[in-house]
Order: C-alpha cells, then structure tokens, then sequence
C-alpha cells in the first residue's frame, strides 16, 4: 500500500492505495466519488474521464499514484454548491442524457474543451467529444447543449 | 396538464452532478464480496476435469463454485431450461461460464478465475449458419412457414422476378453500464437483489428457484440502468442468480459486475441473419408475390430466439402489401453466445429484407426506390375508421388488406407522412444533385435513400401484455407511485410521472416514483417491446382514477353533492361552493377515512396470436415513420459519412416530445452504426474477436450525421386507445437507420451498372468489394 496525498475538487485528501491501483478505482472505492463510470476499463470509452491538473483523463488508464500532489477534478466538482454549472444546466434543458451514465465522463470533458477554447464550433465540439461514447442519445443533444452552454458562459464574461 | 410537456428525464439533476446511484454505485455492507466467472476456451466440448486447486489457493479467493455446488435449479433461461448458470459437464460456446470465484475484491475474483485448470475433449463445434443447417442443428422441430396465397403461381405468373441474398451482421448491445448485481442475504433466509435488469420479475423468480424457496423470499431492486436495448431482458439472470447463490453459500453480501470483455464474451447479442429472397413484380414495380427464407443464428440457448424469429417474420412486410407471400424461418442452434432480445426483437432484420427487395426490384427497373416503396404502400387508413373501425380496404381487391399474417392493416398512415419529408427534405431536388454530382466526380459518390417504419406494438406472447402499478396519496397531497416498468434511460419515469400528475391536475414536483420493486408490483413484464409507457402508463392512470373517484365521492357525499360536481384543476379541487388546494381535499378524504392507496391493473385489449399458424392479431397498432439519409463515400477506401439526416416520426400525441425525440435520434444512430460500422466476427474455433470497444466500433459523436432534422409527425394520433392515444416509440426508430445502409447501396450503384448486392454491415471492406462487383461488368 502505498500513501496519496492529493486535491479532489478543491479538497485535500489522503488515501492507502495498492500500486497498480487506478484513479478510477481509487475515486470511486476509497474517496466514494463515484460519478466517474467504468465503461470499458481501457480507454476506449470516456465514461471515466477526470480532469489531471485541469487536463481531461481516462482515470481507468491512470494509477492513482500519479495523483500525489496534482489536482484533480471529477463531474461531483462542476457545481458550485447549489448552483449548477451552465453546462450542467444546457444538458438538463436540452435533454442531452437518456440514462446518464455516459454523462459525467462527457460533462467533465466539455467543461475541459470550454476553458482551452471558450468559443468552438460545432466540428470542434464533436472531435472533441469522440472519445466519450454515447449509446443513448445519438450525440445531436449534447452537442446542442455544448455549444449553447459556451454562448452563454461567454454572454456572462 | 404535464402530459405532452417536453419535461427532461426524471433524474437529469442527479445525472449532470454524478449523484445518480448505477448498482455499482451503490454502497456496499463491510464484508461484501466480489464475484467472477471462470469461463470456457472451448466453443464445444465435454468436461473431462476441472482443477480449480489454483482458483481456491488464490489471494483473496473465499469461495469456489461449480455446478455440483449448486443444490437447487442451476439454470437461468428466460424460456425452457436449457441454460445452466455455470456448466454441467459439458460447453456450448467459448465465453460459457464454467465456475464462480467469490473473493475479497473485484480484481482478486478476476484473477482467481483465470487460473482454472479446465480439460475438455475436444466437440466439433458448430459455428456458422451454413454449419447449422448441414448439421440440421436448430431449434423446433422444422421451419416454420406463414403463408398467404399461392407462391408457385404468382411467381409462375409475375412479368419480372428478382433473386438474391442479404447477410446481415449481428449487434453487440454495448450499454455503457455493464451488467452488475447485488444480492444481500438477510435474516430468515430472504434475499435482497438490486441488479441492472429490464425484467425485475424473472429476476425474481429464477433466484427463487435457484436458491429453492418461494418467489416471496426474494425481492429485487432495480433503479435504474445505464442503458439495457434489450441486453438485460434475460442476460441479467446469471449475474443476479450468481450473486444470490454464492451469497447462500458464504452468509456474505455479493456482488458481481462484469468486466467489458467478459460482457461481451458472455452475454448474447443481436441475431445475425441471411435472407434468401425471390420476388415477382410488374413494370411499374409491384410486387406480386414475396418468397422469404430467414436463416437466423440463435447461439447455443433458446432463450428469447423463437418470439425473436417470430418478429422477423412479422415485419417482412414492413410498409408494403405483398399479395402473394411465403416466409419461412429457420431458427439455428450454433455454438456461439446465445443471441438475444436487442432493441427491435427481429423485426429490424425482417425489414431489412424487404428493403433489399424494394432495392433489388428498382434497380432492375431502373427506378427511384422511393417510387418503388410508394406503389407497394398499405392503403392509407380510412379517414373515419377509428383503431375499432372497419379496416382500410384496397382499392384494387375491394377486400381488407392483409399482412402475411393475416392482420388487417387499419391504421396506415405512411403515404401523408412520406409526402410531408419528401417536401421538408428536398428529397427530388438532392437526389437530381447527387446525380449530377455522381457523373461529375469518380472518386466521392453520393447516395440518398428514403425509407419507412411500420412497427407492430405489443408482445407477440399475449400474456405478456399487461401492467401493474401501486400508487398512494399521502395526506399531506403528495403523491408516490410504482409501477412495473424498468427505467433505463428511455424517460419511462418521467412519462407515468406526467400520467399520475395529470389525472390528480397537480404539478409534477407532487408526484415521486421510485425503484421498481418486486415487493410493490407482482408479476410484472420485462420493460420491452416498447411497451413501456403504453401499459404501465394505463396501469397508473387505473390506480389514479380509482383513487380520484373516492376523493370526488367523499366529498361529493359530506356537501350533499354529485360526485361529477368535484374538479380537479390546476392543484386544487372544487367542491360545490367549497374550494381548496389538492392537498386540503388528501386531508380531509384521510380524515374521512377514505383509502387513498391503489392498486391499478391494465391488459392490452383486441389481440390474440397463433404463432405456429401465424394467423391472428399479434399487434395492437402499429407505430409509423420514415427517414431520409444521404452519404459520401469514398470508392477509393471504403469510408463514408452521413452527411445529412431527416426524420419524420409518429409518436401518436407524444406523452412527452423531448423524450420520444431523444428516443427517434438515439434509435436511428444506433440502427445506422448496427448496418454501417458495428461488426462483430468469430474466429474459426468460434472465438468472439471483437470484445471491447477497441475492436468492436459503435458510432462515436464525431460520426453523428453533419444535419440532423427530428421530428414528430404533428398530425400524430393514435387511432388505438393508448394512454392520451400517444405510440410506443422505444423501439420502432432503430430502424429508421436502414436509410443509411440503402443510401450507401445508392452510392454504390452509381459506379457501374451491376445491383451492389450490399450486404451488413457495410462496412469499408464491404463497400470496396461491392463497387468492385458493380464495376466489373
Ligand atoms: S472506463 Fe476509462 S475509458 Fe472506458
Ligand atoms: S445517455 Fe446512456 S450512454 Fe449516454
């Protein structure tokens, strides 16, 4: 067992982790965040996406080692209390989720894609998602709802 | 009033923060274990030992299951018996599982079952359709055959006849939550199951039967799914009885998910098909007769595969009157996963068949398909006719029109809905464009196709078709509701949400439904064949009336009024001179000492099937829609796109139009990645290749059509009394998603003059092998 010390949505927290334990494993059995979702366990789906000191990652492929120190950011961080996030809300408003377990990975993602690039278009908005897979909804929603939280969140700056 | 209301799904807040509880999310008691199967290598063979002194030695490892451990039903088959939970001294397919490993972690369980020691003597294994029928390998005693007319003479007599042959692949369900379970044991010998599964009763009745106690003892829980398309109607069984028999054996909480690849190795998937087809028709493209033959390959269980091959042969027809037609199914038993129920339950591939026809019969003609789908239309409804009315009658026979299954077709609304989408999609102006584009350009070809949804709605086994639901008012006006049906993201929730609310006239927030649960509504039907939101909409709307009318009774009665005298509007009721808000009128029925629980009950009305003769009425309506899909493809490599997409849907008057939207775009991505992208292959010792999504591809966000146009036929209305007269829309989408395969058939032809004979998947090297064909003259 090894000791972690890291930053989870903001705030410190230490575990006891095997060393080839993942971050996913570590989110959801020790720190009992458990919005982030195994879809495949090898990259492949993005259900699992966390933000690595603010960079998108499959934290199925990252041991939950490589968190000492860093900063790391899970879909339980995108509200601010109460108050939920523009892009949070746009998925709600567009109905971008069927059964949702697709929506934390892909929330996490877009917030990622919207603080590089505050105003993408719609290409750029699907290339970035298309490691996040979607069985559900046929992706027109979410993208709908990507771009649309973007417009809003630049109205506001 | 919420019904019809574009409301989001019930639980969307606690999807956008990650609060929503999947069974692997819930919290688990100190001590619970984790399970894993031992699975075959062998796709046929007999078990000659099975050394699992490794298994036990294994870090972690508490328990070690085989079948001999096993004293009560070792078997999980939704149908007959035919499916142990862990092999019984031989195996059927490569992925079967053989033992199950309980120990401390998810990855110890995993590791532990790898290192079984299984010798097999060697089976010859049966892998492929043609090995099935050589081997005469199937299930029922023969094929089986619906019949209208005289084949051998309309096709002695037809002007023109085309021959041919489709493949179509399989589909692995892929929901992004794989299957998991958790069985709690509790005192007295109860068990407590919460599993991701559409069919919660089943569920229950096969732990029962595997842990030998009545159906009582055993209650299972299911929130929520992360998804199911059919894949969790019977796969879900032997997670869950796993879960319960090892938490017997050790007294420990257990709980078991499969990994990605043991989900896919394991579990059943779409069937995959052939379908020979000989077609009579005349110069202007009408058919006269239809000659089906479906080889279907069912897998190593019977599992859902005989009502799934029903369904095939159900919707052979798909929109059009063939006045002449044989269809005969071979159901075949191989040794590969057993195929299962997927998100259409056969008819999707019997549609298939049909539109090769329409293809086929154009090209030969040298027609636009489109022209070819209109002239072989079911007469349009007649306008006064209601669902019970007189059936629509052909003009040129002056008798009902029947589907090859002998069912009056009364509800046609087809020719309206295509006319509106060739209009809204521009479809003659773009299809002259890519014509000339086509002759403009030798590398990129464009492809445009049409085509139309006719879906049969109801569980072709008849008993199946009926609803429980249980919903109480509480005193303070709120109102808590149960029904039968399983919610996996399709928005049922939400929808019977929006039928208890508008038959009390409260707002939605009144209302909660929470976990199906086998101790609130018995004997439930698994969530399928769209029947969701029809039948349990109404089994809550019995409940709500029930309890209405006492409400309306009560007080008509202490105001010496007539019951018909209380409304319900807007959150409050009046009474004679006396008005007061929802929650007044809970009070005072409570204090009057009115029952403000009820159960309701719902059966679907008018249907009755024979399905060895094929004749009756196995659907109550049928649910419409029609789409329009135009590609590019690239002659040089194979790729393709979908450029642009429009759909026009019939949700009958839509309960809840942003859900049935989100249900019309993600069923046709998913029908188009099943014809277009998703392949799954079996190597020659049966061995599935394709067990993740690093080698088995669904359509990404980047595949999306670059337009995308939905929407709901607006003149949509249920000639059937459903609930508010809305359609089921679960299903019927999916194949609104054969356009893009026939759009790519259009590309191809447009290489040469062959007919591309394009079969499914179409994929990169399918399509190169078809514009070769249709090249070479
Ligand atoms: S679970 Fe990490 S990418 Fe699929
Ligand atoms: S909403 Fe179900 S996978 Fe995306």
């Amino acid at each position: 067992m090894i000791h972690v010390s890291t930053t989870v949505n903001g705030d410190a927290h230490e575990f006891l982790c095997d060393p080839r334990e993942t971050l996913l494993d570590a989110l959801r059995d020790r720190l009992e965040l458990t919005g982030a979702k195994e879809g495949c366990g090898t990259g492949d789906c993005g259900a699992c996406t966390v933000l690595l000191d603010g960079r998108p990652v499959c934290s199925c492929l990252v041991l939950a080692a490589e968190a000492k120190g860093r900063e790391v950011g899970t879909v339980e961080g995108i509200a601010d209390g109460e108050d939920l996030h523009p892009l949070q809300r746009k998925f709600i408003e567009h109905a971008a989720l069927q059964c949702g377990i697709c929506t934390p990975g892909i929330l996490v993602a877009a917030k990622a894609l919207l603080e590089r690039n505050p105003d993408p278009n719609e290409t750029e908005v699907r290339y970035w998602l298309a490691g996040n897979l979607c069985r559900c909804t046929g992706y027109d929603k979410i993208i709908r709802a990507v771009l649309d939280a973007a417009g809003e969140m630049r109205e506001a700056t | 009033m919420s019904v019809g209301t574009p409301l989001p799904h019930d639980a969307a807040i606690l999807h956008v923060t990650g609060a929503a509880h999947y069974v692997d999310d819930v919290p688990v008691p100190e001590g619970t274990l984790s399970l894993a199967f031992g699975i075959s290598s062998m796709a046929h063979g007999r078990i000659t030992g099975m050394e699992l002194g490794e298994v036990r030695a294994a870090a972690g490892t508490v328990a070690v299951l085989t079948a001999s451990d096993l004293p009560f039903a070792n078997d999980v088959s939704p149908s007959v018996h035919d499916e142990p939970l862990l092999a019984d001294g031989k195996v059927h397919y490569l992925g079967q599982p053989l033992f199950l490993v309980a120990a401390d972690t998810h990855l110890a369980a995993r590791k532990a079952a790898r290192l079984g020691k299984i010798g097999y003597e060697e089976l010859p294994a049966i892998l492929s359709i043609d090995d099935a029928l050589a081997a005469g390998s199937r299930f029922e005693e023969g094929p089986r055959v619906y019949l209208k007319g005289d084949v051998e003479a309309a096709l002695a007599a037809a002007e023109h006849v085309v021959e041919g042959s489709i493949e179509i692949g399989a589909q692995e369900h892929f929901y992004l939550e794989g299957h998991a379970a958790l069985a709690l044991p509790q005192d007295s010998g109860d068990m407590i199951v919460h599993c991701s599964s559409q069919h919660p009763s089943e569920i229950q009745h096969k732990v029962a039967d595997a842990l030998g106690v009545p159906m009582h003892a055993v209650q299972v829980v299911v929130r929520r799914m992360g998804g199911g398309f059919g894949g969790k109607e019977s796969q879900a069984n032997a997670v869950a009885v796993a879960c319960a028999v090892a938490a017997r054996a050790t007294g420990r909480p257990c709980k078991m998910r499969y990994d990605r690849d043991d989900d896919f190795m394991i579990t059943g998937k779409r069937h995959d098909f052939r379908i020979d087809y000989l077609a009579g028709f005349d110069d202007s493209g009408r058919l006269a007769v239809v000659d089906f033959t479906q080889y279907c390959r069912c897998g190593w269980a019977q599992d859902l595969s005989l009502p799934v091959a029903d369904r095939a042969m159900l919707h052979a027809d798909n929109a059009y009157r063939l006045p002449t037609a044989r269809i005969t199914s071979h159901r075949l038993k191989t040794n590969t996963q057993s195929a299962t129920a997927f998100r259409g339950f056969g008819g999707p591939q019997g549609m298939v068949g049909i539109e090769r026809v329409i293809d086929h019969v154009a090209h030969q003609l040298g027609m636009d398909p489109l022209d070819v789908r209109r002239i072989n239309f079911y007469a349009a409804a007649n306008k006064a006719s209601s669902g019970n009315g007189t059936p629509a009658r052909n003009p040129a026979e002056g008798t009902p029109q029947t589907t090859p299954y002998h069912m009056p077709v009364e509800d046609f609304v087809l020719h309206d809905m295509v006319e509106e989408l060739e209009e809204t999609s521009d479809y003659h102006a773009r299809r002259a464009a890519i014509a000339e584009w086509n002759s403009a350009n030798s590398v990129l070809k464009k492809g445009i196709a049409l085509t139309p949804v006719k879906f049969g709605i109801s569980f072709t086994l008849t008993h199946l078709n009926q609803a429980g639901a249980l919903v109480h008012v509480y005193h303070d006006g709120s109102i808590h509701m149960n029904h039968g049906g399983t919610e996996m993201g399709q928005g049922l929730f939400q929808k019977v949400a929006q039928v208890a609310a508008s038959s009390f006239c409260v707002p939605l927030e009144c209302v909660k439904v929470t976990a199906t649960d086998t101790g609130k509504v018995p004997n439930t039907s698994a969530t399928a064949a769209s029947s969701g939101s029809d039948i349990n909409g109404m089994a809550v709307k019995a409940a709500c009336d029930q309890i209405r009318e006492r409400m309306s009774a009560h007080l008509a009665e202490t105001r010496q009024i007539k019951p018909q005298d209380v409304n319900f509007r807007a959150g409050r009721v009046q009474a004679g001179a006396d008005e007061m808000s929802f929650a007044e009128a809970a009070r005072e029925c409570y204090e009057g000492r009115v029952s403000l629980s009820a159960t309701g009950f719902y059966q679907t009305p008018r249907i009755q099937w024979d399905r060895i003769r094929g004749k009756g009425r196995p659907f109550y309506y049928f649910a419409y829609g029609a789409a329009v899909s135009e590609i590019v493809l690239d002659t040089l490599t194979g790729e393709n796109r979908i450029l642009r997409t429009d759909i026009l849907h019939d949700a009958g008057s839509s309960l809840n139009p942003a859900i049935d939207i989100g249900q019309i775009e993600g069923g046709y991505v998913q029908g188009a990645g099943w014809l277009t992208m998703e392949e799954l292959v079996w190597d020659s010792n049966g061995r599935l290749l394709t067990h993740a999504p690093s080698t088995y591809k669904i359509p990404a966000c980047s595949d999306r059509p670059d337009v995308f146009n939905v929407s709901l036929w607006s003149k949509g209305r249920n000639a059937a009394e459903t609930i508010h007269r809305s359609k089921a829309v679960g299903e019927p989408p999916l194949m609104l998603g054969i356009s893009a395969l026939f759009a790519l058939s259009d590309a191809v032809a447009s290489c040469g003059s062959a007919y591309p004979a394009l079969g499914a998947p179409a994929t990169p090297e399918r399509l190169l092998n078809a514009v070769n064909r249709v090249r070479t003259p």
